[in-house]
């Protein structure tokens, strides 16, 4: 466990001491929390009549409370759009540091002296993961209390404001959005493993994003809405897809192959 | 303590580490010389548990490579060819990191001696990225050694250093070879290796030759005692050539080079003979071949 806490203090050292990188990690949440409170604001001043139901698809208007003006409606909508990019956050902000970690060590020729100390991969591999993991979470979890906060002194309707923090947007942004982390962390590690430069790291690793960004663009189009059945069930295959990650990482990275074919 | 039976290690179609068979017992400093792609990297890493050999085995600190892996990390340090620092961490950090993951008893004082020791002490919270090459060499060295490990494996210690910071490097190897320590130094500086090595071994993909120093010259040149004498003919030259411990006699200007297996025993009798044929001797001196000559040679028949 000491090796782990190690690894991860080093990681933070190294990682925190490069402005652009602390920049990335407190973009996302900075921006994805400022700017459904926006909304929240801009549209608190709607009068009812202003938000037509063509403005909202007609999937979603089904799942808006019937005590609901158009307005208010229309608010639910626009900010559930940023609840999801919440609930993807997690993912997006560890990649650059996931996929630097093996990578990283390479470039600066300082992966053989920390494999030939005791670590073993699963420490070495678990300490790098939740270097990345716990800085894009912690980042996460705060946006969304400030966002949770926030939308409690702008919103005047208690029914609005219960169907904005509702308990599947909860679930989805505690459980979802870390094990939707925990996935691109570990496609960012074996990608790192495998390639000899931090730049195509970082590009292959952003792969991963693009299907989860269907849900996005699913929603905003009008394809589905997300509700709490599609919330579990995202969760169930990101935990099945998140073992694999887990044992393939383990395997992708072989020490023998890293030290003897980087050049 | 490293042995080695037979170890090989083959990439793909190349044979990196052929059969190679080595016993250094503790206490030992024993020098690698190989050029360039010889496989002194290979074996130091085959024999540290970062990779695995073919065929064959090794053990290290009695620990069996292959099986007590962890066991052989911990018992070992390991001076890379490249130092490896965390450039943009401190001296200290960098150190303190190791400590842990070597799980020393005393990082803090660990950590410190070394630093105090390598005279970086006062430097301990700089970047290791504004160190020059020998003071990174230097922390380097320090981090492999933390752990107080009984073997210490050092891959090019002084490589690229400038001759002040490599005569620093080689000091502090003279001091840790005080204390006992079993070292194993894989070496392009034959000079290095002459002044600081008990046993030496030629390598290029197989062990060439393994001896001492002393021994390995005696091996391939012969012992040569050179007679400068104020003239020379080549009565003389037969004269000595005549002497049945003599295995040749060769006139050069006016020094007569004569190779001979004891020159301790017979360098009186060669004397008397000379001077009873009228020689009039001016100096007497052993021609002793650098191990450079050495090792030159020895990869020149092999290749």
């Amino acid at each position: 466990m000491n090796k782990i806490k190690t690894i991860i203090s080093k990681e933070w050292a190294e990682v925190f001491k490069n402005r652009f990188v602390l920049f990335t990690v407190a973009f996302l949440p900075i921006i994805l929390t400022a700017l459904p409170l926006g909304i929240l604001y801009a549209t608190s001043s709607l009068e009812s009549g202003e938000a037509v139901s063509s403005d909202i698809p007609a999937q979603f208007i089904q799942f808006c409370p019937a005590e609901l003006s158009g307005a208010e409606c229309f608010q639910i909508y626009m900010v559930n759009q940023f609840l999801i990019l919440f609930m993807m956050m997690p993912m997006m902000i560890p990649v650059t540091i996931a996929a630097y970690s093996i990578v990283g060590e390479k470039t600066t020729r300082s992966l053989e002296p920390l494999l030939a100390t005791p670590i073993t991969t699963a420490e070495l591999l678990t300490g790098k993961s939740l270097a990345a993991l716990i800085p894009a979470i912690a980042a996460t979890w705060a946006g969304f209390i400030l966002f949770a906060v926030g939308a409690a002194i702008i919103v005047d309707n208690p029914v609005v404001l219960k169907a904005l923090l509702d308990p599947m947007w909860l679930i989805a942004v505690v459980i979802v959005g870390p094990l939707m982390a925990l996935m691109a962390v570990n496609a960012s590690i074996m990608v790192s493993s495998r390639v000899t430069d931090p730049r195509v790291a970082e590009q292959l690793s952003m792969v991963v994003i693009v299907p989860v960004l269907a849900l996005f663009f699913g929603q905003i189009t009008g394809l589905f809405i997300i509700n709490s059945t599609i919330i579990l069930l995202i969760a169930a295959v990101l935990i099945l897809v998140d073992i694999l990650l887990v044992y393939l990482a383990v395997q992708v990275f072989q020490r023998e192959n890293i030290l003897t074919r980087w050049k | 303590m490293i042995q080695t039976e037979n170890l090989t290690k083959k990439f793909d179609d190349l044979l990196a580490v052929d059969r190679l068979t080595l016993n250094i017992p503790e206490g030992e400093v024993f020098g690698f010389l190989g050029p360039n792609g010889a496989g002194k990297t290979t074996t130091v890493r085959i024999v540290t548990s970062l990779i695995g050999p073919n065929d064959g085995s090794a053990s290290v600190n009695g620990f069996k490579v292959g099986e007590e892996d962890q066991d052989i990390r911990r018992s070992v340090g390991v001076l890379t060819e490249s130092p490896g620092l965390y450039d943009n961490l401190s001296a200290e950090r960098n150190l303190e990191i190791y400590a842990s993951l070597y799980e020393v008893k005393d990082p803090k004082g660990q950590v410190e001696k070394y630093l105090r020791w390598l005279g970086l002490w006062e430097r301990r919270h700089d970047e290791a990225g504004t160190f020059s090459k020998g003071m990174r060499q230097k922390l380097a060295i320090a981090r492999a050694l933390l752990h107080e490990p009984r073997t210490i494996f050092l891959d090019e210690p002084t490589a690229g250093l400038d001759p002040e910071a490599a005569r620093l490097v080689r000091d502090f190897i003279n001091e840790i070879k005080k204390e006992g320590r079993t070292i194993f130094m894989c070496t392009h500086n034959l000079d290095e290796a002459d002044r600081l090595c008990d046993r030496i071994g030629v390598f290029k993909s197989r062990l060439l030759v393994l001896d001492t120093p002393k021994r390995l010259r005696a091996q391939i040149f012969g012992r040569k005692v050179v007679f400068h004498l104020l003239r020379v003919d080549e009565s003389l030259e037969k004269q000595v050539q005549d002497l049945s411990y003599v295995s040749e006699a060769k006139v050069i200007d006016n020094k007569l080079l004569v190779t001979l297996d004891d020159p301790e025993a017979h360098n009186p009798d060669i004397i008397r003979t000379l001077v009873g044929a009228g020689a009039d001797i001016q100096f007497v001196g052993e021609l002793r071949h650098s191990l450079e000559d050495v090792y030159l040679q020895l990869i020149k028949n092999v290749e």
